[in-house]
């Protein structure tokens, strides 16, 4: 079988178009990488909508914890502890389980243009349960970089201005909002790298991977059982990583480069 | 455990309870919180010295070396912590039986990769395939908790790596200008300071690694996971103690157990930063030797 009848047999297999079964014997090296690469779908999946939910609930909880209202504050608090304070691994078990629990029933969302019917059990699958996780987790820690970001702006800023008759809300969009993102920027690139990461645990830990469609690591780890040869999957799934890594870096540093303009 | 627990269906309340969490798989619950300490206590040396290693490895004159602590520290942060545990312990396992196999059994001429399988001679095998089951469980942990610590040495050496940078240029120059060679400098000056600045890095790398030792239970040790999800699935009334699916119960356990490691672990750096940072000219040091003075 060629490499390009791989390719159009398991190129979208993670998304469970394609050939259904799963190469048994005979495995060869493009096999591994196609299939792989296939499960890299998940992971940049998670990983984007995560990402950018993320951002702007974490710059909200941000607010909320720097706010002088204690009923703003204390929650945003406690959110913030409870999801830093314990394993994500811990987490994805947590949200499966309860979701488990609740009700299978279906609510009708009537949209103006079409009807959707919300399922609960849509929480058990990782395409909306695992990303729930994920989307809180980054909040969570996204939320208290840019808090501390928030902390370290430099008091003259503000109270200039203050003097030149800028409100709170024109303070607060024109010269913290910037100033934060802009002093957060390198620990938020981290806090991505890591989020894209901890995509690899989604399939791996806690929610099944129905109909074998599973995302890189899921399959990695398919072909070092049936091959029994560990120097082959991991470093293709490792060099995998390192390229997306790379690329998150290129855009993070662009949009950094954007921030810090005119200084 | 106690005397009444002889027959549990006819018992309801305090004395059920009492009953069902003194189970033998319970103590056994219990002790696994220990495999997650021993983890840690056996990690946090291997981590410190991984990671002093790979500072130095990247201080080195020499180019290969500098080149090998470079490549070992961005490879490990370039790729998910859980492709490392997955890997380094059957890749090691696997190199060690291949040695042994070289060395023990000379003249065995079959491939040792048939196919699919992986065969080595019996004398090879690593543990022996005779030993007792808690040998094998013990080896498997150590293999674990090695990658764990090749992992986050990696991210250990990147730290001190910069808190070696972050010294006083002045003071090295000083410690030059004394005609100290580069090795007392690096004892004398560099060493006993860098832990200040480092202890923000390590501290936070210390944060990650407690949230990491779940991952455990994906090398197969029995740790505080696996039995989580032994004792909370279903249990029909074949079972002594028949009960509902309560893993979601067994898991609000273990993150109040983390959340207690976290905060915890959270007071005591607050702590030892005031300690280490004592005499500093920094900001953190400087609030530190006033605040014995000035109430404010």
């Amino acid at each position: 079988m060629s490499c390009f009848q791989t390719l159009t047999d398991y190129g979208l297999r993670a998304i469970g178009l394609g050939v259904r079964g799963l190469p048994k014997a005979d495995i060869s090296l493009c096999d591994q990488i196609v299939l792989i690469g296939s499960g890299m779908i998940w992971n940049i999946y998670f990983a984007v909508i995560a990402l950018f939910l993320g951002f702007f609930a974490a710059t909200t909880i941000a607010f909320a914890k720097n706010s002088s209202v204690a009923l703003f504050r204390i929650p945003s608090s406690i959110f913030i502890f409870l999801l830093r304070g314990s394993p994500l691994f811990i987490q994805f078990f947590i949200v499966y389980e309860t979701f488990v629990l609740l009700p299978k029933v279906g609510i009708d969302l009537n949209l103006l243009i079409a009807e959707i019917t919300i399922e609960t059990r849509w929480l058990t699958r990782a395409w909306l349960g695992a990303l729930i996780v994920l989307f809180l987790n980054t909040t969570a820690y996204s939320a208290q970089i840019f808090y501390g970001a928030i902390q370290s702006i430099p008091i003259g800023d503000i109270e200039a201005a203050q003097s030149l008759g800028l409100t709170d809300k024109q303070i607060n969009k024109r010269i913290i909002l910037p100033t934060m993102l802009r002093l957060s920027w390198s620990s938020y690139t981290n806090e991505a790298i890591f989020l894209f990461h901890a995509t690899a645990l989604v399939f791996f830990s806690s929610f099944p991977a129905w109909q074998q469609k599973g995302d890189s690591l899921y399959y990695a780890s398919y072909f070092a059982d049936k091959t029994f040869n560990p120097f082959v999957p991991y470093p293709i799934i490792a060099i995998f990583f390192i390229i997306f890594t790379l690329i998150i870096i290129y855009i993070f540093n662009s949009i950094d480069k954007r921030l810090n303009k005119h200084i | 455990m106690f005397d009444y627990c002889v027959d549990p269906q006819s018992l309801d309340g305090f004395y059920w309870w009492s009953c069902y969490l003194t189970t033998v798989k319970h103590i056994s619950f219990y002790k696994s919180f220990l495999v997650v300490f021993a983890l840690l206590g056996v990690t946090v040396p291997l981590i410190l010295i991984f990671g002093f290693m790979g500072a130095v490895a990247r201080q080195s004159k020499l180019y290969p070396i500098r080149l090998f602590g470079i490549t070992y520290t961005s490879i490990v942060r370039g790729v998910p912590d859980i492709i490392f545990f997955l890997f380094v312990p059957i890749a090691l396992d696997q190199g060690i039986e291949y040695l042994r196999h070289k060395i023990k059994c000379p003249d065995w001429t079959d491939p040792i990769r048939q196919g699919n399988d992986f065969v080595v001679c019996q004398l090879a095998k690593m543990p022996m395939g005779s030993t007792e089951q808690w040998i094998h469980e013990t080896y498997g942990f150590f293999l674990a908790a090695l990658a764990f610590s090749i992992v986050f040495g990696a991210f250990a050496a990147n730290t001190i790596n910069g808190a070696i940078n972050a010294i006083p240029r002045a003071q090295i120059e000083t410690g030059v200008a004394y005609g100290m060679s580069r090795k007392q400098i690096f004892m004398r000056i560099q060493f006993p300071q860098m832990w200040a600045y480092a202890l923000p890095g390590l501290s936070n790398l210390w944060m990650i690694l407690i949230k990491a030792t779940p991952l455990l239970f994906l090398l197969g040790v029995q740790d505080i996971v696996y039995w989580a999800r032994e004792l909370g699935g279903t249990k029909t009334a074949r079972f002594t103690y028949p009960h509902e699916d309560w893993r979601l119960g067994y898991f609000i356990v273990l993150l109040v157990f983390y959340l207690l490691l976290s905060w915890l672990s959270e007071i005591f750096f607050n702590k030892l930063t005031l300690k280490v940072t004592k005499g500093q000219a920094t900001l953190s040091g400087m609030n530190n030797k006033n605040s014995g003075k000035s109430s404010s």
